[in-house]
């Protein structure tokens, strides 16, 4: 039992010792490393895929001890924890200590000046009393406490800089108050994407089919989200003549509380750098694209008109690929609608350039936009039940002859492909779709308050320098001997400066006017 | 929003003056570092007139006094004047930079580069003004002589608008106290290396040529540590206006998004440090070391995040 116990006591020892903290602090900073030269899933998952594909054994194991989210690892979070334990350790000690020391009167004065780190010594043809208090008008601002001695000299004894501790103290709640925060947003924030097209329509924060991705905290089921709803009317990009992005404008309306059962809307100005705060969500504007749209005339006159978002995979020229589908008007018959489902899958090129019939674009604007498709009938696949890629068709459909190309073609606006069996396909317009992200994160302010707090904490930590002074005033034959000694606390950095100059004031025993 | 090309041009020849004036400088304080003996071979020197054998006395390091002649002060002088000047030229094209975009003057790796190095220097100077320590000039220049020729040549980027994403008053006030935080940091990066030699030349004398002619590892640690507790916060603060940025940029303070964690570790190195420094045991070469690798996370952020990984700080605009 008594083994037991020092067992823990020692433990606990080693683990608030400060060297202790050092090492888990250089561990913290090499362990966060991997995060920087990996791969990581909760950036982009494909990326992780890839390189486990091209790394196998060595891409496999370093999955397997979690490098690959490394944030969210069992190693990291351990190096972490038991910092946050080692803090908590060191500072309750160091709370007792201050409360006790900002109650203390300075410490008595050596008996021998002279082997402090700072000392100086002269006499004076002044009383010692009026040195005495010539002095301590001088000391204004230090914490002191004037002595006698035995011997009839009369000391000071001067401490300043207490506020050093509060900072450094401040500094060290005030981490901990962030990481406290920074896990509760982890905790109860969320975050989705969700592309809509720029021509009037909506999409409403009802629930996780309104969005494309979604990541929620672990606390988040999603079936509690703040209700608003947003309409994207128009969307503005302007881009410098080599096809870098200059601006991008977004002009959506909102709405939320009770305006939501009316038809009432506020409108505002979305751009990058200026989201829009509602209902305690943000709303961004993270990423924008071309979703051209398609007109389908079937062979018994009936037509369809559709746009969805096109991938963007060169920024620079927004060339995209995608896919459009179409299901067959006037089917019921499920499997009569799997024969005749449309794909027109390809490139979009905004501004776009030939080569024979090879297309490519130059302009990410959209100054001369068209397509490169090609058109499959069949079955898409997409009732299977598995997930499937937005912007590709179905491979394996057409590897079992399910899908069938009909046509291939280059589309200008306006212009048409003809099936064989009499549908036409015309490209109507190059409509533009915006990618916005809802994120919601509770603690953020408080995050905030306790990043401020730190800086704070720390500037006072960093700048205030504790310092004591002791000066001993004693009077003998051929006049007073003043003797002055300085000795700092925490740094010796930067004291001898301030106490050449305060102590050259103090040896002349005289008030100065200052 | 056009470029002013005319401007631009002068910012261009503004910055490669610069480049030429400080390594001129180099030339200077070098000079100044050759004339400039240590007791240890004057001693030498006399012993070899007086006695005519070869032998050397072997004086301890501490005993051993660097003595400068007037004229190498006067050499020392003109170096600190022509660094004076290269800053002056250095700054001219950092800010005709500014005037030809119309916009802050650090948008990408070039000019982020070049400003980093700017306040590096201004930094050198006002401590080598107040401090005696301009013999260190050329240490100091040397690696900032280094990332400007680099920049100018590999790194070269045109002058040119900013991306959407960089169009915020942020850019202006993350990015400037990321550079000056950087470029001070620069400074006991150099201190803490040159530490490493002074210090193993007062414990054993070796290293002497180059050592004896620093100043005392005490001072230099000091410089470090004063340089460092000014460059912390500073680099805290630049981080904590990033999270404000990120917040309202995309979507969320925090994401470990490369730049971000690397800025991370190189923010948890400094606090290595700092404690380190209060720790028995741990001052003096240990503390020095930290420092020099907290200052080589720095220096991989900026090139190896910028250049190699891909993250949402893909800045660079190097082709």
């Amino acid at each position: 039992m008594t083994n037991a116990l020092a067992y823990l006591r020692n433990t606990w020892r080693g683990l608030t010792a400060m060297r202790t903290a050092l090492i888990l602090l250089a561990l913290l900073a090499l362990g966060a490393l991997p995060g920087a030269l990996l791969p990581q899933r909760q950036l982009n998952a494909g990326k992780v895929s890839d390189y486990i594909t091209e790394h196998g054994w060595w891409g496999r194991l370093l999955d397997t001890l979690q490098f690959y989210d490394v944030y969210a690892s069992v190693w990291f979070s351990a190096i972490y924890v038991l910092l946050f334990i080692s803090l908590v350790g060191c500072l309750t000690p160091r709370m007792f200590e201050y409360a006790k020391q900002a109650r203390q009167q300075p410490v008595i004065t050596p008996r021998n000046l002279a082997r402090l780190p700072h000392h100086g010594t002269s006499t004076v043809d002044v009383a010692v009393d009026d040195v005495v208090e010539a002095s301590r008008k001088r000391l204004r601002g230090w914490r002191m406490v004037v002595r006698e001695e035995d011997d009839g000299a009369r000391t000071i004894s001067a401490e300043r800089g207490y506020l050093r501790e509060t900072g450094n103290l401040l500094f060290h709640f005030a981490l901990l108050g962030l990481i406290v925060a920074f896990a509760f947003g982890k905790l109860f924030g969320y975050a989705g994407q969700v592309a809509v097209i720029a021509n009037g329509s909506q999409f409403c924060n009802s629930g996780l089919f309104a969005y494309d991705s979604f990541t929620p905290g672990l606390k988040v089921d999603g079936t509690e989200l703040d209700p608003f709803c947003i309409k994207v009317n128009d969307f503005k990009a302007t881009y410098l003549p080599d096809g870098q992005a200059n601006s991008f404008d977004t002009g959506v309306q909102y709405q939320t509380g009770a305006d939501l059962n009316s038809d009432r809307w506020e409108p505002y100005d979305l751009r990058s750098n200026h989201p829009l705060r509602t209902a305690g969500d943000r709303v961004y504007l993270l990423g924008h694209g071309y979703a051209p749209q398609f007109t389908v005339t079937f062979p018994d006159g009936q037509t369809r008109t559709k746009a969805i978002q096109w991938n963007p995979s060169d920024l620079n020229t927004m060339l995209s690929s995608g896919t459009t589908t179409f299901d067959p008007p006037n089917t019921t018959d499920e499997t009569e609608l799997r024969k005749h489902q449309i794909a027109i899958t390809g490139l979009f090129a905004p501004t776009a350039v030939f080569d024979g019939t090879l297309m490519s674009s130059i302009y990410p604007g959209a100054n001369d936009p068209a397509v490169a498709v090609q058109v499959y009938e069949g079955d898409l696949g997409n009732n299977s039940g598995y997930a499937h890629n937005l912007f590709t068709i179905d491979q394996s459909m057409v590897e079992q002859g399910r899908l069938v190309q009909k046509a291939m073609k280059n589309l200008k606006l306006g212009q048409e492909i003809a099936l064989p069996d009499g549908t036409k396909i015309k490209f109507d317009k190059a409509l533009e779709f915006v990618g916005l992200q809802v994120s919601h994160d509770p603690s953020q302010d408080f995050v905030l308050v306790f990043a401020v707090l730190m800086l704070v904490g720390l500037m006072g930590s960093l700048a205030i320098k504790r310092r004591r002074l002791w000066l001993r005033v004693t009077p003998s034959g051929e006049g007073t001997v003043v003797e002055v000694g300085g000795l700092a606390r925490t740094d010796q950095a930067g004291y001898g400066e301030e106490f050449t100059r305060l102590s050259a004031e103090l040896l002349t025993g005289k008030k100065r006017d200052t | 929003m056009p470029v002013n090309e005319t401007l631009a041009r002068y910012s261009d020849w503004s910055y490669v003056s610069a480049v030429v004036v400080y390594v001129l400088a180099m030339v200077f304080y070098l000079v100044e570092q050759a004339m400039t003996k240590t007791r240890r071979q004057a001693a030498r020197e006399l012993t070899a007139v007086g006695g005519g054998s070869a032998e050397a006395v072997e004086v301890p390091a501490e005993s051993v006094v660097v003595t400068r002649s007037p004229r190498a002060d006067r050499f020392g002088r003109m170096g600190f004047s022509l660094n004076v000047l290269g800053v002056l030229l250095h700054a001219a094209a950092v800010i005709l930079r500014g005037v030809a975009t119309d916009r802050v003057p650090w948008g990408n790796m070039y000019e982020y580069g070049s400003a980093v190095c700017l306040f590096a220097v201004v930094g050198w100077l006002v401590l080598a003004k107040r401090f005696d320590i301009r013999r260190l000039s050329v240490w100091v220049l040397l690696p900032i002589v280094v990332l400007l020729f680099l920049g100018g040549t590999a790194l070269y980027t045109p002058a040119a608008p900013v991306q959407p994403a960089l169009q915020s008053y942020w850019l202006a006030i993350h990015v400037t106290a990321v550079s000056i935080s950087s470029g001070l940091l620069l400074l006991p990066g150099v201190a803490s290396l040159l530490y490493l030699f002074r210090a193993a030349y007062e414990r054993n004398g070796r290293f002497a040529g180059f050592a004896a002619r620093l100043p005392k590892a005490e001072v230099l640690d000091r410089l470090a540590y004063r340089v460092t507790v000014v460059g912390f916060p500073l680099f805290t603060f630049a981080i904590i206006c990033g999270a404000i940025w990120a917040e309202s940029a995309w979507g969320r303070f925090w994401g470990w998004d490369p730049k971000e964690t690397c800025a991370f570790i190189a923010w948890v190195i400094y606090a290595v440090y700092l404690h380190a420094r209060a720790t028995a045991g741990w001052r003096g070469n240990r503390a020095a070391v930290i420092n020099i690798l907290g200052f080589a996370s720095m220096v991989f952020n900026l090139f190896f995040i910028n250049l190699v990984t891909s993250g949402l700080h893909s800045y660079a605009g190097v082709a």
